[in-house]
């Protein structure tokens, strides 16, 4: 972690400003525009997507189209909506959310008050935390279903369930879908809640200290409600990247056509992102229903961009604010 | 704040069994070909019958028998006959045949780009050119341009029936592109002047379908109505419903009679396929 | 980041003396320890169940020979119970529940498959042994050896020579197209553009990381293959370069966060020093900062390898899913993640095919396991250099 002001030469070297001009020659005026251009770039292919996906879908969006379901019928322009989608992503990563805080929280918390940072223990966790967040989305499809489905859900309907019935949990569900979800989102609400651990002045706790509390009420009096900002980025964060993946839930819960909303934690869902995958490349006629498609990406963007945008800006302040006590 | 958690589960947990045990849904799962009319077919149905729930889900015929082996599926919706090794898997599960419903006709149209002016090929001709053997359009009367072949994931019917009944059960070029669905097979042919790909004569938007001659000596026929019905148009096929036997009672068997209705083939033609001939109808459910 | 964590736990070690802790907080503590361990078990329980469904296929246990021995079905009552439960492929409970006609319909199942399979030469061959998994072979009806991924088909062709090599294809599009735009991109933001404008560049691009890959499958496939095929001329719609570029999008926030984070935390006075000897600040940048950075450029490069090769919905949707062999990156081509997510909802539990699909998933799991601990080692070793000399 540099600080800003030794990234600003220019500011705490005012004289080599003249310098600069004197000795500026070919090859770094050309380097600089190129890696200028290459930012410029990043820049406008941001701009080009996000623009091309608002000015084609926004014709699209209506109240009706957010507020009535595909029980109409998915591909027709006039009629098709998009709130059972809407409901069933929102709904699989709320119970997401359910899982992933405390466990993330509480292993934050122990990696930072607790741990030993140098024990065999800690390197291993945070080798493992590491690699999860490396996992691709896809192997966690397939851990959903090798695991959760047919391993803990089979284990269920062995357990409950009458031999040769139909099986309940052994089967895609909402319920698995979000535990592989939370799987996936483990590592960035870990890293996010640490992070913002990390901030807290090591002062308050020692104040804490001394003032007769032990560890665990300070930890959970002092320590955890100043970290709660950090913890909300990391649940962000997690919701907007849950919120848009499709490969793990292509084989642990999503479906094409329900006509009712999921209402076990066993019935499979409809979901934003697969709806958006079925339209591109399954709708009977893709030029006539791109309105809607366009539309469904519109809306999944406002869901979970939105929500990626708010944690980077939220992170962004919290280093800030961490530079700042250091 | 871990007690309100706990109890949250716990509630979700009670709410999950209970009403996983009072639903009285039907769900129906298998071919992509076959998904938007199983879709209608359930919303017209649901709209007469509040009381009967109907989740679809496609993937393709074999998503649906694997399902069906599985028991993740009352009824699975197939584009090609059950497999010798699909009947022996189910009664694995649970000890009996599959029933097989005849639900709807089928013409699988061959299609081209609206730019090709190539109109008709015999079914030999085809053969050759999804097998990978005839690499240019100059060899069937078209253009001297390389010719694109455009093909469905292996999950689907209409990808196994092709292959059975006009490759004769050859593979298809590796050099073939593979789409997940029969609109994306379409989407690209109507964008490639030099592509062919096969599917379902309900779509069709965008793209030109090919006259199919049987032989060099037969006409070259057009799929519709009058010619896939009647048996001229060389490619075309049944779609299916199985259903494990044992749940082929109750709402589900009225549901898979309504189908066969006259009520229910009149949806067929509104999506684009062709209703049973007379014969195979059921009676009731009108 | 640690230097802090070090200062947080020497605060705690200097105080924990004289503190007591009462029986019910040692308790939750054990409990925080054990719930903290979740992390190792879940990676544990990922490798375990993604590599249990895999193995017997790389045992050599399974089998996928379309044709074995038959036994005639007027035999039935003559075979050894053991020996026709192992024919049916029945398990003991399945078998002894079975009645005899259900038994008998098998038996006939099984020879009528037999006997449409006579005339295939294949048919008895195991196509999941290692040599025609991974070597050319020349299959009944093709003209020379070929290395073929067909595995719905009569025999089961299952060599996955095609899907790797378009998994690399892909890739290194990725790789070629994002790396040096956003290490240029990086060394821009963090040495040469103004501070003021620094504020806003990085969380900008880094917003890239907020579009869902779905989405960015859906805008390579309805609007970049239709832009670039006309701009390139080349003639399948759908291929590697697309899709690999619409990947490299994706790795894009990855490659150029680390990298600019690299650049960044390379000792101040480095520049300082630079611009004091009279340098411009590209000249500081180029020669000074980047090579102390490039330990931290080469963890960024290996992540983002191992973020595009697991990359799902982008390439199963603008790459055209061709199994091609060839070195062309103009061809469509199909993917270990892409053939994962077309094919294994269509498979049976337990059958050749779904335990397949399970091994090319943990063969992806080894290798972003490893690219992942190789970019671990690689940013641990920078931070220790760093920290010593800074």
């Amino acid at each position: 972690m540099s600080s800003a002001a030794a990234s600003t030469p220019s500011e705490t070297l005012p004289a080599s400003a003249g310098f600069e001009t004197r000795r500026r020659d070919r090859a770094s005026m050309v380097g600089t525009a190129i890696t200028g251009g290459a930012t410029l770039l990043l820049l406008l292919l941001l701009g080009v997507i996000l623009g091309n996906i608002l000015v084609s879908g926004l014709p699209g969006l209506s109240i009706r189209f957010i507020i009535s379901g595909a029980d109409k019928d998915m591909f027709d322009v006039n009629k098709a909506g998009v709130l059972p989608m809407i409901v069933g992503t929102s709904l699989r990563v709320i119970l997401m959310t359910l899982f992933v805080i405390p466990v993330g929280v509480i292993t934050a918390i122990y990696l930072t008050e607790y741990a030993n940072p140098v024990s065999l223990t800690t390197r291993i966790i945070r080798t493992a935390v590491n690699n999860l967040a490396g996992v691709p989305s896809i192997v966690f499809g397939l851990f959903g279903l090798g695991f959760f489905i047919n391993f803990a859900g089979g284990t269920l309907d062995d357990l409950f369930r009458p031999r040769g019935a139909e099986p309940l949990w052994a089967k895609p569900g909402i319920l698995w879908a979000s535990l592989t979800l939370a799987v996936m989102t483990l590592p960035l609400v870990i890293v996010a809640t640490e992070e913002s651990l990390k901030a807290i002045p090591v002062g308050l706790r020692e104040a804490s200290l001394a003032l007769g509390a032990t560890k665990l009420e300070t930890v959970r009096k002092i320590v955890l409600p100043q970290a709660l900002p950090g913890i909300l980025t990391g649940g962000i964060l997690a919701v907007g990247r849950a919120g848009g993946e499709v490969a793990p839930i292509l084989f642990t819960g999503a479906a094409y056509y329900m006509a009712q909303y999921p209402r076990a934690l066993t019935d499979q869902f409809m979901d934003l992102g697969y709806h958006t995958f079925i339209l591109s490349t399954q709708s009977p006629n893709i030029d006539q229903t791109r309105p809607i498609l366009y539309a469904t990406v519109l809306v999944l963007l406002l869901l979970t961009f939105t929500l990626n945008v708010v944690a980077i800006l939220l992170r962004a302040r919290i280093r800030r604010r961490a530079r700042a006590s250091h | 704040m871990k007690k309100l958690i706990l109890s949250i589960l716990a509630v979700m947990a009670a709410f999950g069994t209970f009403t996983a045990a009072q639903a009285g849904t039907i769900t129906v799962k298998g071919s992509d070909t076959l998904v938007i009319l199983a879709q209608k077919w359930a919303e017209t149905y649901m709209g007469k019958n509040q009381n009967v729930k109907i989740q679809v889900t496609g993937g393709g015929s074999g998503v649906g028998f694997a399902a069906l082996q599985n028991k993740a599926t009352d009824l699975a919706d197939a584009s090609r006959k059950i497999k010798a090794e699909e009947v022996a898997e189910c009664i694995k599960a649970f000890g009996k045949r599959p029933t097989e419903y005849k639900v709807a006709l089928d013409g699988l149209a061959v299609y081209v780009s609206t730019d090709n002016p190539v109109k008709e090929l015999t079914i030999e001709q085809l053969a050759l050119i999804f097998t990978g053997k005839t690499k240019n359009w100059k060899a069937v009367g078209g253009p001297d341009a390389p010719i694109t072949v455009y093909s469905r994931e292996n999950s689907s019917g209409t990808y196994e029936f092709f292959k059975e009944n006009v490759l004769g059960g050859k593979d298809f070029t590796s050099r073939a592109q593979t789409m997940p669905g029969t609109a994306a097979v379409l989407q690209a042919v109507s964008k490639d002047k030099n592509g062919i790909g096969y599917g379902g004569s309900a779509y069709g938007a965008g793209a030109k379908a090919l006259a199919i001659k049987k032989d060099d000596s037969s006409p070259a026929i057009l799929p519709n109505e009058e010619t896939v019905v009647g048996g001229t148009y060389p490619i075309w096929r049944y779609l299916y419903v199985y259903v494990n036997p044992s749940l082929d009672k109750g709402d589900v068997a009225a549901y898979l009679t309504w189908i066969r209705s006259d009520a229910g083939q009149a949806i067929v033609k509104d999506i684009g396929y062709f209703p049973l001939p007379k014969a195979f109808r059921s009676n009731s459910g009108q | 980041m640690s230097p802090s964590t070090e200062a947080v736990q020497e605060s705690w070690s200097a105080i924990e003396r004289g503190r007591r802790r009462r029986p019910v907080e040692y308790v939750v503590e054990r409990g925080i320890f054990l719930v903290s361990l979740s992390a190792i078990l879940m990676v544990f329980l990922i490798f375990l169940f993604v590599g249990r469904e895999g193995l017997p296929v790389l045992l050599g246990r399974q089998t996928s020979a379309a044709l074995a021995e038959v036994i005639p079905v007027a035999d039935m009552d003559k075979t050894p119970p053991a020996k026709l439960q192992r024919y049916l492929g029945l398990t003991g409970t399945q078998f002894q529940e079975m009645d005899r006609e259900t038994k008998l319909e098998l038996m006939t199942l099984k020879a009528e498959g037999a006997q449409t399979l006579g005339k295939e030469k294949d048919a008895r061959l195991n196509t999941l042994e290692w040599r025609y998994l991974l070597f050319p072979y020349q299959w009944t009806g093709y003209d020379r050896p070929e290395a073929i991924w067909q595995p719905v088909s009569t025999i089961h062709k299952y060599n996955i020579l095609p899907l790797l090599i378009g998994t690399l294809k892909a890739t290194l599009v990725a790789l070629l197209f994002s790396v040096p735009v956003s290490l240029a991109a990086a060394i821009y933001v963090s040495q040469l553009a103004h501070p003021s404008h620094k504020e806003w560049m990085k969380p900008a691009i880094e917003m890239l990381s907020g579009i869902p890959s779905v989405v960015l499958g859906f805008f390579a496939l309805l609007v970049m293959a239709s832009f670039l095929q006309p701009l390139f001329g080349y003639e399948s719609r759908l291929n590697a370069f697309v899709a690999g570029l619409a990947l490299g999008i994706a790795i894009i926030p990855v490659v150029f966060s680390i990298s600019e984070d690299a650049l960044t935390s390379v000792p101040p006075a480095y520049k300082q020093a630079a611009l004091a000897l009279g340098s411009t600040p590209w000249q500081a940048a180029w020669k000074v900062i980047l090579p102390a950075a490039v330990p931290g450029v080469c963890a960024a490069v290996v992540l983002g390898f191992g973020r595009a090769i697991g990359e799902t919905m982008i390439v199963l949707m603008a790459s055209g899913n061709a199994s091609i062999v060839s070195a062309s990156l103009f061809d469509s081509t199909r993917t270990i993640t892409a053939t994962i997510a077309a094919e294994l909802a269509e498979t049976v539990f337990g059958e050749h095919h779904y335990r397949m699909l399970f091994l090319l998933g943990a063969l992806l799991f080894a290798a972003t396991f490893l690219s992942n601990l190789l970019a671990t080692r690689i940013m641990t070793g920078l931070k220790a250099r760093m920290e010593g000399r800074a």
